[in-house]
């Protein structure tokens, strides 16, 4: 669309950038704040420049939530990216079962994450829950309280659990965007479904899927309520991602200073790597 | 459509339905059975754990509080970013590109972040322990993605409309009320759903903007969880119900939600 050049416009969007920048700006400038300063209560503050994000940089302990972090995201999106376009082309793409196959599958989205962590941690408890018991009668060792590698399947299987349906949505209307028409023509080419799936069905669930890719990467980064109530970042430290960190930093410690250091590197990485999906989506868009 | 292909579907609803099955199993028993027995069905089956939640305050004032404050961060985000979407997707303004990815920047903050500076602000200003300040904190994420959708929406409103409009004589705000914002009435029910279901599922922010007065029930389940031993039926029943609402709210949008998940712009 060709749009008017008209910097009146700006009124429309003042609303939004009046009430997010009050919500955004000011919060972040505190944590700027605290950032660069030192306190020993009484609201004393004392100047420390970077001495904080030279400490959380160089402490092991960030570099070892950084890792598991990344070693998190990247393995759910491994598995729900190609695991949810699967599921979206199983799919019907008409008649009666398609609503009921929607709602069904929306469903995990709307349940509060500290109820998806409560649920998960009752059907997976290896006394009670269906899981772990099921896992335990199969002859596996299945404790996730107890075993940091079971705590790992355990977060991850919830994590596909919750969000891959958000997956299967986006690539279902990616899929149902396109015309009978191409496939008819495929048909009458003798296309196999192999070259069916990678010369239609994927070109037009590109746009779909660096949305699914940017919104899986960025929640993923967050997670935090479902994963305090499932494990709380054990056994030990092994399931303490970032967000869990911070917060045991900054909440648990109240040690303002390094963990506003810490929100600040956290916030800084997701926006850079946002920011490089951002464009390249982008730039699909204008070809 | 052949029968293999049909499985994939279904073994997938299956292994979703499992942990809501066992949620839904472990609310019609009694703490002796969930912690003595294992058993696939409750065998003695009681409702106990909903009743003690419909008849304590402190338990139905939790799901009062998640709706309200769940119902004003929504009619907050709709309204503001509709005015916002239409300027972004008919007017091309200084610093536009910039100020559209800025918000979005803000749906990629980690609420832990937050957390803390949100509590001293909203404190600060009087509004904490009330459903505003958790509606307004919600804005924060709800907003930019409201406008994202929205925007979407409106890109694929041609232009024409908004000229003939003009020409038959109607003023901006006649326009924009009694005819654009009817022709995108799927896309605001659609970034209305979003704005819900963002919402209704966050806590970390709702749980630290209240204490008391407001406070959701996501919020009175972790802390009866943790004070009063582990009433696991109470907590599964509590579970359950949460889950209707959303439940309610899909079904309304159930013929939108494929074209709302690709953001209206397929």
């Amino acid at each position: 669309m060709n749009k008017t050049h008209d910097n009146r416009a700006w009124f429309f969007v003042l609303p939004v950038v009046a009430l997010v920048a009050f919500n955004a700006v000011i919060p972040l400038m505190t944590v700027v704040n605290y950032s660069v300063q030192e306190t020993f209560g009484d609201n004393v503050f004392f100047w420390a420049g970077v001495t904080w994000f030279e400490q959380v940089l160089q402490s092991e302990r960030f570099h070892n939530a950084l890792g598991r972090q990344l070693i998190f995201t990247f393995t759910i999106l491994a598995i729900e990216i190609p695991l949810g376009v699967a599921i979206a082309l199983a799919m019907p793409r008409k008649g009666p079962w398609v609503p009921v196959c929607l709602v069904l599958m929306a469903l995990p989205l709307l349940i509060p994450w500290n109820v998806v962590g409560a649920m998960w941690n009752i059907f997976a408890l290896p006394d009670i829950g269906l899981l772990g018991r099921s896992l335990n009668a199969l002859g596996f060792d299945y404790n996730f309280t107890r075993q940091p590698g079971d705590a790992w399947f355990t977060l991850i299987l919830m994590d596909v659990w919750h969000w891959t349906s958000l997956v299967v949505l986006l690539a279902y209307a990616g899929l149902v965007s396109i015309p009978d028409a191409y496939y008819q023509a495929a048909k009458i080419d003798g296309a196999s479904p192999f070259a069916i799936f990678r010369y239609i069905q994927l070109p037009k669930m590109k746009r779909v899927l660096t949305i699914a890719v940017l919104l899986r990467f960025m929640d993923s980064f967050m997670i935090y309520t479902e994963l305090s109530v499932l494990t709380g970042g054990g056994p030990g430290n092994s399931t303490t991602l970032l967000s869990i960190d911070l917060v045991k930093i900054a909440l648990g410690q109240f040690d303002l200073g390094p963990a506003a250091a810490m929100s600040l590197i956290y916030f800084l990485i997701i926006l850079l790597l946002s920011w490089v999906f951002y464009t390249l989506m982008m730039r699909n868009e204008q070809q | 459509m052949n029968k293999g292909k049909a499985l994939v579907p279904i073994l997938y609803i299956i292994f979703l339905m499992l942990p809501i099955y066992w949620l839904v199993n472990m609310s019609f028993k009694t703490t002796n059975e969930i912690l003595g027995t294992f058993t696939l069905f409750p065998s003695e089956f009681t409702v106990e754990n909903y009743v003690k939640i419909f008849t304590d305050p402190t338990w139905y004032m939790g799901y009062v509080n998640s709706l309200i404050y769940v119902l004003i961060n929504t009619v907050i985000s709709v309204t503001v970013a509709l005015p916002a979407a239409y300027a972004f997707s008919r007017y091309r303004f200084l610093g536009d590109k910039h100020l559209f990815f800025w918000l979005l920047t803000n749906r990629m903050a980690p609420p832990a972040v937050f957390a803390l500076p949100f509590f001293q602000l909203y404190s600060a200003i009087g509004l904490f322990d009330t459903p505003i300040a958790v509606a307004l904190a919600h804005t924060l994420f709800n907003i930019p993605l409201a406008v994202w959708i929205l925007e979407g929406f409106m890109s694929g409103v041609p232009k024409e409309l908004d000229e003939t409009a003009y020409v038959d004589g109607h003023s901006f705000w006649s326009f924009f009320l009694k005819i654009f914002v009817p022709t995108i009435a799927a896309g605001i029910g659609v970034a209305a759903f979003f704005c819900f279901m963002f919402s209704w599922v966050e806590l970390l922010l709702a749980k630290t903007l209240t204490s008391v007065a407001a406070k959701p029930i996501a919020a009175t389940m972790t802390r009866t969880a943790s004070t009063s031993g582990y009433e696991l039926g109470l907590l599964a029943a509590a579970g359950t119900l949460t889950i209707i609402p959303g439940a309610f709210v899909i079904y309304f949008v159930r013929n939108y939600i494929a074209k709302g998940f690709a953001l209206g712009r397929v």
